[in-house]
């Protein structure tokens, strides 16, 4: 069955599985949690030390690691819950949480 | 299908074993159940046949209600056609996991005895259980006696898993008054029940690896309210279905099964609603008042959930007076929920009986033919009147 909400429609009463079960595995993702974001981790490459604790803590799965390295973050699903700056090893101090007005722009 | 009329064991059983009789010949796969107070006879009786394995029944005994209707909600959604029962403090308990049972759609049958809600403490005879969950999503249907009782929970099986219907059902019957009386009763084949309820299709089983599903999804804002729609849905489909099940069984047993029982409503100008066993003596004392040629009859609720008030409202319609016995107080100051359903299938209809509310027996405080004579003499007097004065009246308790 594949009648679960595509990410430009939300299905109606009449079409949606009864119970409210979710039938395709994975579909969380188009859930875009980035906007409860209050604030954002800023991650300095240069001060990286590559230990991928952030991304081992990280509940979301929004720290995306290419090649063994960080690469970026997946700010679309970040919450901004702030524990990846908070396990990057003290001596490193790579990702900083900055409010999230002081880095975007106002639409 | 073709169903053959079936020869039939007549035994003399308590309303608790006649269901406990009917759950050994529906041979769940689970029953979850907390099997201490207030449970009932019913899960005694089950786990001896259990015990002595006259099913293959997974039987689980959990620490409370709350996780007897848990572990049913986990092994209905897992696949399972699931069953336990309960009563009073026990189905209060499991007030949170009612509304998850409804909400996932999942077809457990449960027979409720109805016993009364403490404070003060109480395990007598009321409505006040299963009233307190009409809201639920859960299907109701109400019983006059051990028979019905049996029978009805044969039949919530395949109103549960109809693929129109896919919702839990109570079975209820009164506390004590059938739960613990004998009664001589009529008891379909094993084999015959087997095969009316035929074998479990569950929608969406979560033990099927290969279609895996997420039951218990947030659904904020955008989904939560068209999921609600939906067992609105379900339960607008639900009365179709209890017919045709009803008519089937009949077809089976030689007694057929309705919305509601109609005893000499036709010309009736003073009727009585009950539920229950209180129906029985209504029903006897409505004869006895045809004797004295006063047009008097009885509206038997068996199906309040879903609430069939156009079928209803036809049968009352022509009444001028209707009495409304509720055995459970909605402490609103206007009467019990039967009343307030009752009164609303009428309303909009052009020509309306009077209607009026009587609280009687709660706590399993007696009900005698007497006070329902008094009750249709009341109809009486107010059809005289012609209008209601008290819409309210408790009946039988001390001043």
């Amino acid at each position: 069955m594949n009648k679960e909400p595509g990410p430009d429609r939300i299905l109606g009463w009449k079409e949606m599985p009864t119970g409210a079960v979710i039938t395709q595995a994975g579909n969380a993702t188009r859930y875009q949690t980035g906007d409860w974001r209050s604030l954002r981790p800023e991650w300095s490459q240069e001060k990286c030390i590559q230990c991928l604790l952030c991304w081992v803590f990280c509940p979301d799965g929004a720290i995306i690691v290419k090649d063994g390295k960080i690469a970026e973050f997946d700010f679309e699903h970040c919450k901004g819950c702030g524990i990846c700056a908070q396990e990057c090893p003290p001596k490193v101090k790579a990702i900083k949480m900055v409010p999230e007005e002081e880095v975007t722009e106002v639409k | 299908m073709a169903v053959q009329a079936v020869t039939q064991q007549k035994l003399a059983l308590t309303g608790n074993e006649a269901v406990a009789m009917a759950m050994k010949q529906i041979n769940p796969d689970v029953v979850a159940a907390y099997p201490i107070t207030p449970q009932t006879d019913i899960v005694q009786y089950f786990s001896t046949f259990v015990a002595d394995g006259k099913v293959k029944t997974e039987f689980v005994t959990v620490e409370s209600e709350h996780s007897a209707m848990s572990a049913c909600v986990g092994s209905c959604a897992a696949g399972a056609r699931t069953m336990t029962a309960t009563s009073s403090q026990g189905l209060a308990l499991m007030w949170e996991m009612l509304y998850i049972a409804a909400g996932f759609r999942l077809p457990i049958v449960m027979p409720v005895v109805n016993r009364a809600l403490s404070a003060p403490i109480n395990i007598h005879c009321d409505h006040s259980d299963s009233m307190g969950a009409r809201d639920s999503g859960w299907i109701q249907l109400y019983s006059e006696n051990a028979q019905e009782a049996y029978d009805n929970t044969i039949q919530a099986v395949r109103i549960a898993e109809h693929a129109d219907v896919r919702l839990p059902v109570m079975v209820c019957q009164d506390g004590f008054v059938i739960s613990h009386s004998l009664m001589n009763l009529e008891v379909l084949p094993d084999e015959a029940v087997a095969s009316f309820v035929g074998e479990f299709a569950p929608r969406y089983p979560l033990l099927d690896a290969e279609h895996p599903v997420t039951y218990g999804a947030l659904a904020l804002q955008d989904s939560y309210f068209e999921a609600r729609r939906q067992i609105a849905d379900a339960m607008s489909r639900a009365p179709a279905v209890i017919l045709e099940v009803g008519k089937e069984y009949g077809r089976l047993s030689g007694r057929e099964y309705g919305f509601f029982e109609a005893h000499r409503l036709e010309d009736a100008e003073v009727a009585v609603v009950a539920i229950g066993s209180a129906a029985g003596s209504a029903k006897a004392v409505a004869d006895s008042l045809r004797g004295q040629g006063i047009k008097a009859g009885v509206l038997k609720v068996r199906v309040f959930r879903p609430w069939p008030w156009r079928e209803i409202g036809d049968a009352l319609g022509s009444a001028r007076v209707v009495g409304v016995m509720d055995r459970a107080d909605g402490l609103s100051n206007l009467g019990g929920p039967l009343f307030g359903d009752i009164r609303s299938a009428l309303y909009d209809r052009t020509r309306r009986p009077l209607v009026v509310d009587y609280i009687y027996g709660l706590g399993g405080r007696d009900v005698s033919l007497e006070d329902i004579e008094g009750v249709f003499r009341d109809l009486l007097r107010i059809k005289d009147e012609g209008r209601v004065t008290e819409p309210v009246t408790y009946l039988g308790v001390r001043e």
